[in-house]
């Protein structure tokens, strides 16, 4: 591997160490947004009251209890968990007291035992700093639903022989894949999609700091978008800022672009096919969508919201269409190609509909 | 001697040729302090790659050019040894991890784990992170996708990631939420003749008729980079350029029709035999199977007068795509194509009799 790129300048030098302070500057002020905002404290969590109430309530008691986070992306529940530690142990124990492991760490069964036995071994010394740090560490498996069964079934163990002195955090999406024995040796806290009051107030906090100017409409449209994902609000927003620059106001069309959202006039194309038995016609129009690129899992998606609202289908119709596309979906998510897909559908629902 | 294709390839913002608000817009995006990570998709040859480049040289300047390939060495935890080719400058780093199939997650912790702990070569860089480019990334394994995610929050100080894929299908929600999303739609067919002019320029071997280019434009399906091997091609076969002058076909479509020709001659299972040893021939070639299928079934609904059998057609092409890609022998599946094929049309041309 190239020498040059895996450069590593030497430690100590007075020069690399105003390099390094100058360059932590930088880092900072061009920090993403989404982890510039991400929440300090328990209380800078927006939106799940419920989950925050009760943690704050365990962590008074002293004696907190395995905890397992579950809900969709971008709903709070890494920032939660890290301002959770950083409330308990202050931010010099933490290293000390937390290991988080996720997704992109090795998390075989051995490995995991070997880790987490190490580390919940390692001897809690008492009372460093304040006195009311409590004797228990914390590891985080983030994004625990990515783990196999067997890796999970191990962990049952470590975690009884463990749990004087550890307690585990396990996190997320889908509680389901979490097997039902590690599950029910937890708390479980649910994360709810944000409100979109809520999602609005963030968001209009750091259009504020971050002194950008946008229309009413692109920050709903903005919300609408991200479905409660503040994440992918937060993400949208700097995306928007930085391509339009200082000045320009942010517009709903920007949004719609960067979301990769399928433009509506493509859709009443699409829509509009449906009432045609004409194959060149169907062939054509989609022959150009997927030439412009647009993908056919978000198109299936936007159609599918068409379907609900549109009068001119009879409800049996519209049931013998949601079944095309419940196939149609099933072929995508495994890889099937995107054009013969779409081909099929349209002329599917065209059948059903002309 | 360097293929048109590569040799014509702009190489940054300015001299890109279509999607110029697009460029504007990346331009104020590498402008700004801050970059994001990215999701860049679009169908083949829409000019993905050449974009990325543009990008890494507007980011890094012409030092970005300054590539070279290495060959590393991976080890997955089960001692397994891993060979892939790595393309890198000082800058950035481009890799191909669907090369090593399932191992992928490894390969790519390994790698950006690597890359985020060592710093920028050049203190006075303008920009302060490195940019790791995979290609392909529709093919990364769910593990893969998955070890992305929290390693995409975690090492955003000193590290960016550009994804290039075909289709956003694939790509789980979380890293959508985690990136810019992209979209470059191939050029239209006038955008095509352009390039295609200009490229006939920089060669002095003109002039390039217009109903010629427009005929090279139009048999690429949208398709830049086949347009000019097209065209290069055509240049071989004929020069100076004629505007009636044959379009340069591969050897493996002309035999892809006579297998369509003869499933419309005959549908028995004599003549499905005889199909089955052109398929043969055609995988033996190495000829994709998917491809294989996808370039009959146009070739037979082209064929074919009735919009029902078109439609028909088109359905079962997208059934037996989508069996292909699950199943294993592509032969079983192609060969259930035909099959199928021949007994619709078969039945379709009784009822026309009767
Ligand atoms: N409830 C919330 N309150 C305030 N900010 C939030 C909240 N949820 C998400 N965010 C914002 O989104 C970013 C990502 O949130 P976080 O990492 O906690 O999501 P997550 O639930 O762990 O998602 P994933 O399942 O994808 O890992 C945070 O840095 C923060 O900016
Ligand atoms: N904006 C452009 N202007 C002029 N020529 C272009 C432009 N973009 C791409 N090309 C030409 O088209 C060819 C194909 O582009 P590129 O390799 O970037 O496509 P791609 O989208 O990465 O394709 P694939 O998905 O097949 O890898 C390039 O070799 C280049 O010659
Ligand atoms: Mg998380
Ligand atoms: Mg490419």
């Amino acid at each position: 591997m190239s020498s040059s790129f895996f450069y590593r300048p030497r430690a100590g030098g007075p020069a690399s160490a105003a390099a390094a302070a100058a360059s932590n500057a930088a880092a900072a002020a061009n920090k993403p947004w989404i982890e510039k905002y991400r929440p300090k404290t328990m209380d800078d969590i927006s939106s799940q009251e419920q989950a925050v109430a009760v943690l704050k309530k365990t962590m008074e008691s002293q004696n907190l209890p395995h905890l397992l986070f579950y809900g969709p992306p971008g709903t709070g529940k890494t920032s939660t968990i890290l301002a959770l530690a950083r409330d308990i142990y202050g931010p010099e124990m933490i290293g000390s007291r937390v290991l988080e492991l996720n997704a992109s760490d090795e998390r075989g069964i051995s490995v995991i035992r070997e880790k987490v036995k190490n580390f919940a071994r390692s001897t809690v010394s008492h009372n460093i700093g304040s006195q009311n740090c409590p004797p228990y560490k914390i590891i985080i498996l983030d994004e625990a639903d990515s783990m196999t069964a067997d890796a999970q079934s191990a962990l049952r163990r470590t975690m009884e022989t463990c749990s004087k002195l550890t307690r585990f955090c396990l996190i997320c999406n889908y509680v389901t894949r979490i097997i039902e024995p590690l599950a029910s040796r937890c708390a479980k806290f649910r994360f709810k999609p944000l409100e979109e009051k809520h999602s609005k107030d963030r968001l209009e906090l750091i259009c504020r700091e971050e002194d950008v100017k946008i229309s009413p409409e692109a920050i709903l449209s903005l919300i609408r978008i991200s479905e409660g994902d503040l994440r992918k609000a937060i993400m949208y927003l700097q995306s928007a800022s930085r391509l339009m620059g200082k000045d320009a106001e942010i517009g709903v069309d920007v949004i719609a672009d960067i979301a990769g959202t399928v433009p509506e006039d493509v859709i009443d194309g699409l829509e509009a096919c449906w009432r045609t038995r004409d194959y060149k016609k169907i062939s054509n129009e989609v022959s150009n969508v997927v030439a412009d690129g647009h993908s056919a899992s978000k198109i299936l998606s936007q159609l599918h919201m068409r379907l609900l609202r549109t009068e001119t289908l009879s409800s049996i119709q519209k049931a013998q269409v949601a079944e095309v596309f419940g196939d149609v979906d099933k072929a995508l998510s495994d890889g099937a190609d995107e054009q013969l897909q779409l081909l099929n559908m349209m002329t599917r629902v065209s059948t059903i509909a002309a | 001697m360097a293929l048109w294709v590569d040799k014509h390839r702009p190489n940054n913002l300015d001299k890109l040729d279509y999607h110029a608000d697009l460029s504007a817009h990346l331009k104020k995006l590498c402008a700004s302090g801050d970059f994001p990570h990215m999701l860049v998709f679009g169908p083949p040859g829409s000019g993905k790659k050449t974009r990325v480049v543009a990008i890494l040289r507007e980011l890094f300047g012409a030092g970005s050019e300054k590539i070279k390939i290495d060959q590393r060495i991976f080890e997955t935890p089960s001692k397994r040894k891993l060979e892939l080719n790595i393309v890198s400058s000082n800058y950035h780093l481009e890799v191909n991890p669907s090369d090593v199939g399932n191992y992928d997650r490894v390969v790519i912790q390994d790698l950006l784990k690597e890359v985020a702990q060592t710093q920028q070569v050049d203190a006075s860089a303008q920009k302060r992170f490195k940019v790791v480019v995979i290609h392909e990334a529709d093919l990364l394994t769910r593990d893969a996708q998955a070890g992305l995610r929290r390693t995409m929050e975690k090492y955003m100080g000193n590290l960016r990631i550009i994804m290039c894929c075909n289709t956003t299908s694939k790509i789980i929600g979380p890293i959508q939420s985690r990136c810019l999303l992209v979209r470059v739609g191939a050029p239209t067919v006038p955008e095509i003749c352009k390039v295609l002019q200009k490229v006939v320029k920089k060669e002095h071997c003109g002039p390039l008729p217009e109903s010629l280019a427009l005929r090279l434009a139009e048999d690429s399906g949208r398709n830049l980079r086949r347009a000019i091997l097209m065209l290069e091609t055509a240049k071989v076969q004929c020069h100076p350029f004629k505007d009636n002058q044959e379009i340069p076909r591969m050897d493996w479509e002309d035999f892809v029709r006579q297998v369509m020709h003869q499933i419309l001659k005959a549908q028995n299972p004599e003549s499905l035999q005889h199909v089955r040893g052109m398929l043969y021939e055609l995988l033996n070639h190495c000829i994709d199977a998917a491809t294989i299928l996808k370039t009959l079934a146009k070739e037979l609904i082209e064929r074919v007068e009735s919009n029902e059998l078109k439609m028909r057609f088109a359905q079962e092409a997208a059934f037996y795509e989508h069996r292909l890609r699950m199943g294993q022998k592509a032969i079983f599946h192609l060969e259930a194509f035909v099959a199928k094929i021949m007994s619709v049309y078969k039945r379709h041309q009784m009822s026309m009799d009767h």
